[in-house]
């Protein structure tokens, strides 16, 4: 009998993605699984069936919902926490703009991508989180590409990129004083096309925003905005329906979709291998400076 | 499709970030926002500045010096690679060993004028330390010596002379200029005498079959999986990753270090039980008897166990400001497991331009040394240079909860 020893790369990102979250499990008190209901967030998810069933998760779903998200994204958040008989966290970021936490944006694309970071501190102090998974890939942009698997933020959120603990061979220190958290990655190794050949190899269901679909819109900067009650239309803007998908899935204040035919994973794949933007090349916050996510980032955002 | 992980080691203005965006444009990695993104940057010599690729940090840019370990994807239609892009200042040393601690391969880059330097000695070291199976030096700017191959060989030559004292055994050598992109991804005009191989093509040629499989199993246990419900009400399963090895249904097994023994009673994924399980899978291992098993344990095939004992000497990288002094007490995390344990003696420190044992009362930041330790409770080990999985392990400060060490077992 021959043996075959060698795991093809997404089983090999697979087994370490694994790991990571098993590590989560036993290192840390009060972890919570950050989920948005987009592609990377339900690999995860996906990823935490295969690491911890038949038992449950030892971890709930947290999404901090801004209010003003894709309503799809959504029911395909609730169903799936219902599926899998998970507990699901919600909080808003209306409720810290009510309590007057935090301000809604001014100015000409306004957002509510940025406040989000306030209702998550908030949500994790409520809850005493230590630890946090997100979704967050090292490929997307070049101040994630920096970030450790276990990345320590302080009591305040913050991540000083200069001061990051060293992390070898695959040993996670998970080690806290009392108000840090960290902040998991276990996908930081995958990258967008990983994640999409990935979901195809295990048939994970995904929100149709990622298929090609008819949809109001307005060019902005050169991206196709979403017409929705959160995007204010200015007296020169031409609303046009288009043929179009998403590549990522935030709020739709910052979110903008690609013109595209793609409309099953195949399609899709082909797409992004021939595809010469990033998929945060469509993402408005991140245009806004050279080093506008990792000045999120020390700010305490994802 | 297999995945490549290397490292770039270099010093500072060799040229390594410059490399990795010439590696990813000439690939054809390099996407069109990130393009125009580094173009608005502005330009070096009239050429885009390929190194912004890479320096994703704001202080990077500012300083133009890389800090930390930036982790660089790319694809060819043969392979996958995962770049760790290290920082060459001798400050940042530890960041190097971070990046250097999971890699297959070490590309270590010379600049041609300047030939082997004193950094070099230092990753090499380093690279041959941590035992990354394979080296490629490559001699960069080639194009400021006129492309001299006499110049490349003389460097070839003395890197050789001081690579055999360090026992590396797989080195290539490749003449290259980054910033042209001669011999990286396309074969070089100026030097029609290179009749090798170009960067790229060698990356992606080299044979990296891992040997994890062959060795002598080991698998830590993480976590242990109790549903406790109606339907598995009796089940009892040890989540963990294989680090080394195979195992099978049916094998008789002893549980380090309480030396306990039982037979694997089934190998569970989520998509059922399999015969048969190789490193580095992520499974659950259920066995034939009840006995006590929780993380930090390591299930072993019986016949080839480890070694297990309360004392160790390693190799040690120190990351930390304040210096390692016998005495010193820290907890101590090696595969799934974390024990209190006590610096016993700094054997000496290694000079590692010139191999030489220095002794020392302590070691400082960035210092590189042996140690012997001793642990609070026996831990079951291998030797560093027989298994990296289950020879390594990090000191972890507990005031502070920082990572101060990395430790490579060289022996009980």
């Amino acid at each position: 009998m021959t043996t075959r020893t060698r795991l093809s790369h997404l089983q090999q990102l697979e087994a370490e993605s694994i790991y990571i979250l098993r590590e989560v499990a036993a290192q840390f008190e009060r972890p919570a699984l950050l989920f948005s209901g987009g592609k990377d967030s339900i690999t995860l998810v996906h990823l935490a069936l295969k690491a911890f069933r038949p038992g449950r998760f030892p971890f709930p779903l947290v999404h901090i919902d801004t209010g003003h998200n894709f309503q799809e994204a959504l029911d395909f958040r609730d169903r799936l926490a219902q599926k899998i008989g998970e507990k699901l966290i919600v909080r808003y970021v209306q409720d810290s703009i009510d309590q007057g936490k935090a301000v809604e944006e001014k100015g000409k694309f306004p957002s509510r991508n940025g406040i989000q970071t306030v209702t998550l501190l908030d949500t994790i102090a409520e809850f005493k989180f230590d630890a946090c998974i997100g979704g967050a890939r090292r490929d997307e942009e070049k101040a994630r590409a920096k970030e450790r698997v276990f990345s320590v933020r302080d009591e305040f959120g913050g991540w000083d990129p200069k001061l990051q603990r060293p992390e070898l061979w695959n040993i996670y220190n998970g080690k806290i004083h009392v108000g840090e958290n960290v902040r998991v990655f276990p996908i930081s190794n995958w990258t967008e096309l990983d994640v999409w050949e990935y979901i195809k190899a295990e048939n994970i269901e995904l929100p149709s925003l990622y298929f090609s679909h008819r949809r109001q819109i307005v060019w902005r900067e050169n991206l196709i905005f979403p017409v929705s009650e959160f995007v204010t239309l200015d007296s020169g803007d031409q609303v046009e329906e288009r043929t179009v998908r998403f590549r990522t899935v935030g709020d739709m204040t910052c979110t903008a979709a690609v013109e595209s035919e793609a409309n099953s994973l195949d399609d899709i794949i082909r797409e992004i291998q021939t595809s010469r933007t990033t998929e945060r090349g469509s993402r408005l916050d991140d245009k806004r400076s050279e080093a506008a996510m990792e000045e999120r980032k020390r700010g305490g955002y994802f | 499709m297999d995945l490549l992980r290397f490292i770039t080691a270099g010093s500072v203005d060799d040229g390594k970030s410059t490399l990795i965006g010439r590696l990813l444009y000439d690939s054809k990695s390099v996407f069109q926002d990130q393009l125009e993104a580094i173009e608005r940057a502005g330009q070096v010599n009239g050429q885009v500045n390929l190194a912004l690729l890479t320096d994703g940090l704001k202080a990077e840019r500012e300083q133009g010096i890389t800090i930390d370990v930036a982790y660089k994807y790319f694809s060819t239609p043969k392979r996958k690679f995962i770049i760790a892009d290290a920082p060459g200042h001798v400050q940042y040393t530890r960041n190097m060993v971070t990046g250097a601690s999971n890699v297959d391969l070490a590309i270590i880059l010379v600049d041609a004028r300047k030939g082997v330097i004193e950094q070099t000695y230092r990753h090499s070291y380093i690279v041959s330390l941590l035992r990354i199976p394979y080296i490629v030096v490559c001699v960069n700017k080639m194009d400021l010596v006129e492309f001299s191959q006499n110049r490349f060989e003389e460097i070839k030559a003395e890197y050789l002379r001081f690579a055999a004292e360090l026992g590396i055994k797989e080195i290539e050598f490749i003449p290259i200029s980054a910033l042209n992109g001669d011999n990286v991804v396309d074969p070089s005009q100026g030097m029609p005498w290179w009749k090798g191989n170009t960067l790229l093509g060698y990356l992606e040629e080299i044979n990296i079959e891992s040997d994890e499989s062959k060795q002598e199993t080991r698998f830590p246990v993480q976590y242990v999986i109790r549903p406790q419900t109606e339907e598995f009400h009796d089940y009892r399963g040890y989540a963990g990753q294989i680090r080394s090895g195979i195992f099978r249904r049916g094998d008789e097994i002893s549980v380090l270090p309480s030396g306990l023994k039982s037979r694997i009673k089934s190998i569970d994924t989520h998509e059922g039980s399999v015969e048969e399980a190789f490193a580095p899978m992520s499974v659950t291992i259920l066995l034939e008897d009840e006995i006590d098993i929780g993380r930090g344990d390591m299930i072993v095939l019986s016949g080839s166990p480890p070694i297990v004992s309360q004392d160790l000497e390693a190799d040690i990288c120190w990351m930390d400001t304040k210096a390692l002094v016998p005495g010193n007490k820290y907890l101590l995390r090696q595969t799934t497991g974390s024990v209190k344990s006590a610096v016993r003696e700094i054997s000496f420190r290694i000079e590692t331009q010139t191999h030489e044992k220095v002794e020392v009362s302590q070691l400082g930041l960035n210092e590189i040394g042996r140690i012997k330790i001793r642990t609070a409770k026996p831990i079951a080990f291998d030797k560093y240079s027989k298994n990296r999985g289950t020879g390594s392990f990090v000191l972890v400060d507990e005031g502070t909860n920082n990572t101060v060490g990395a430790g490579m077992i060289s022996g009980s």
